[in-house]
């Protein structure tokens, strides 16, 4: 069964018509990658899934919960906020607490949620150490062990970025979505962010990746999308899209990358 | 002749008074402050438009001019009520209206118009922050509240400190202004040594209070400043 249900999916800001009809499914473990130039609605797609915007029709379920419904328009805020349990997202421009710490960053929103547990008032202490052990094993994955106790404006992009990813991995979403997240980053530094979500992919994490890091896209996509003004306009494995693109757009997009 | 030690025990009086109405004003319009910027940024408009209407008169006219509205202003509509010899409830409650307690006319002006200006920087910190903070607190299950408290108001309170210690100094000798209406503070204490023992200087000498304090004010703000140093926005 798809884990994750795109149908139809429209929305314009004002009168641009962002995107114009986009389905898609993918299944439990797979990673996703969205290609296409810049304003061709990759984003878009990311930020109506995750609930940054409402889409103006369409449909959108994750792990069989329907997200999203053309017709359901009643928004009820505590809803809203369990169904965004389900999906995490990294941002571009990562988007970290500058006032707390690389573990406090990471810790802030699973402590907040604990408050929620029948049992908080009684074990608040063990579970705080307990999501702080988590936090600590993750921050460890991503190579930052030595970095806790640092604030956001003392780390590089790329320990940014690899913040901001444990932070959003620490509440185990059914799927990680990435919206370009090697865009804000010096060029070297972006190898280490692909590294991180190549051993993500490695552990079977189903991923959706906004990205334009081409070669990165074909090594770790077991589907690839290129989305154009608003449309799919090519979709199929690595294999399909980069080396056998039957869409002339395709194939003009993907070879300006060719060097 | 007078003496020295009886003049600056006269002036501490009346600084005692300054400082209580200082205090007191931030007491109250910091608060009442908040709850106007939210008003001001309110997605409802009437609200929103009648807040900056508010927000325009009071920041709009010289704070003396409020102290004596509000000071005068019940007197005088009770005055005019009686005059009217109108049955209309409403009106013949106007009539009982008693002219406002000096002390407390001070505080409610102070208080409405510094919450105005107050309002205004905390819009600003407020809307300065940048929108991904809020999206990163929603993507990560927060509850709205919760990311204005644990995640925002951190951030505005960082920004706004230099503004807001701006105004809080100028609160300090704005407090001089209850002299208008009769209130004894420390200007009406160094003025009292013109008429009663004919010197200026107790006068004069009330800059240093002023001054002082601005300066122990100085000091605490460049402190939390440095507090807040530890990380950037």
């Amino acid at each position: 069964m798809s884990i994750l249900e795109v149908k139809d999916l429209k929305k314009s800001f004002g009168k641009t018509e962002v995107l114009k009809g986009v389905s898609f499914e993918l299944n439990e473990g797979e990673v996703l990658s969205i290609i296409g130039s810049s304003g061709s609605g990759k984003t878009t797609i990311l930020r109506c899934i995750n609930q940054l915007e409402t889409a103006d029709s369409g449909y959108i379920s994750v792990d069989g919960v329907v997200f999203f419904d053309g017709n359901q328009h009643k928004e009820n805020a505590a809803e809203k906020r369990k169904r965004q349990l389900l999906v995490g997202l990294v941002f571009q421009e990562f988007h970290l607490f500058p006032q707390y710490n690389v573990l406090d960053n990471v810790t802030l929103a699973a402590k907040l949620l604990a408050k929620e547990r029948a049992d908080y008032k009684e074990n608040k202490k063990e579970i705080f150490a307990d999501i702080e052990s988590k936090a600590k094993e993750i921050l460890a994955k991503v190579g930052l062990s030595e970095k806790l106790g640092n604030y956001p404006c003392e780390l590089s992009g790329g320990q940014k970025q690899r913040v901001s990813i444990a932070r959003a991995l620490m509440l185990e979403p059914k799927i990680l979505f990435f919206d370009e997240p090697t865009s804000a980053l010096d060029p070297e530094l972006t190898g280490e962010i692909l590294k991180v979500i190549k051993s993500l992919a490695e552990d079977k994490v189903t991923m959706v990746i906004v990205t334009h890091e081409m070669s990165f896209a074909k090594a770790v996509s077991s589907k690839v999308i290129f989305m154009d003004n608003g449309v799919i306009e090519e979709a199929g494995t690595p294999e399909e899209v980069f080396d056998n693109p039957k869409s002339e757009r395709t194939k003009a997009f993907i070879s300006k990358f060719d060097d | 002749m007078v003496v020295v030690s009886e003049v600056f025990k006269s002036l501490f009086e009346g600084f005692g008074v300054s400082l209580e109405i200082f205090a007191l004003t931030l007491l109250f319009a910091i608060p009442l402050g908040l709850v106007i910027s939210f008003g001001s940024m309110s997605k409802f408009k009437p609200l929103k438009y009648f807040v900056k209407f508010i927000v325009w008169i009071i920041r709009g006219t010289p704070l003396m001019l409020q102290l004596i509205i509000i000071f005068y202003g019940p007197g005088l509509l009770a005055t005019w009520a009686a005059n009217s010899g109108s049955a209309n409830p409403a009106i013949l409650w106007m009539s009982s209206w008693q002219v406002m307690d000096r002390f407390l006319a001070v505080i409610v002006s102070f208080v409405i118009n510094y919450a105005c200006y107050f309002s205004e920087i905390f819009r600003g910190g407020i809307e300065g922050i940048p929108k991904g903070q809020y999206e990163a607190g929603q993507v990560l299950g927060m509850t709205k509240t919760q990311t204005f408290f644990k995640v925002v108001l951190m951030q505005v309170v960082k920004r706004i400190i230099p503004p807001m210690s701006n105004e809080i100094i100028t609160l300090v000798k704005d407090t001089s202004l209850a002299r208008v209406i009769s209130v004894y503070e420390l200007i009406w204490a160094g003025q009292t040594f013109i008429k009663s023992s004919g010197i200026l200087w107790p006068l004069l000498a009330t800059g240093i209070f002023y001054l002082a304090f601005n300066g122990i004010l100085t000091i605490v703000f460049g402190k939390i400043e440095k507090k807040l140093d530890y990380y950037k926005n």
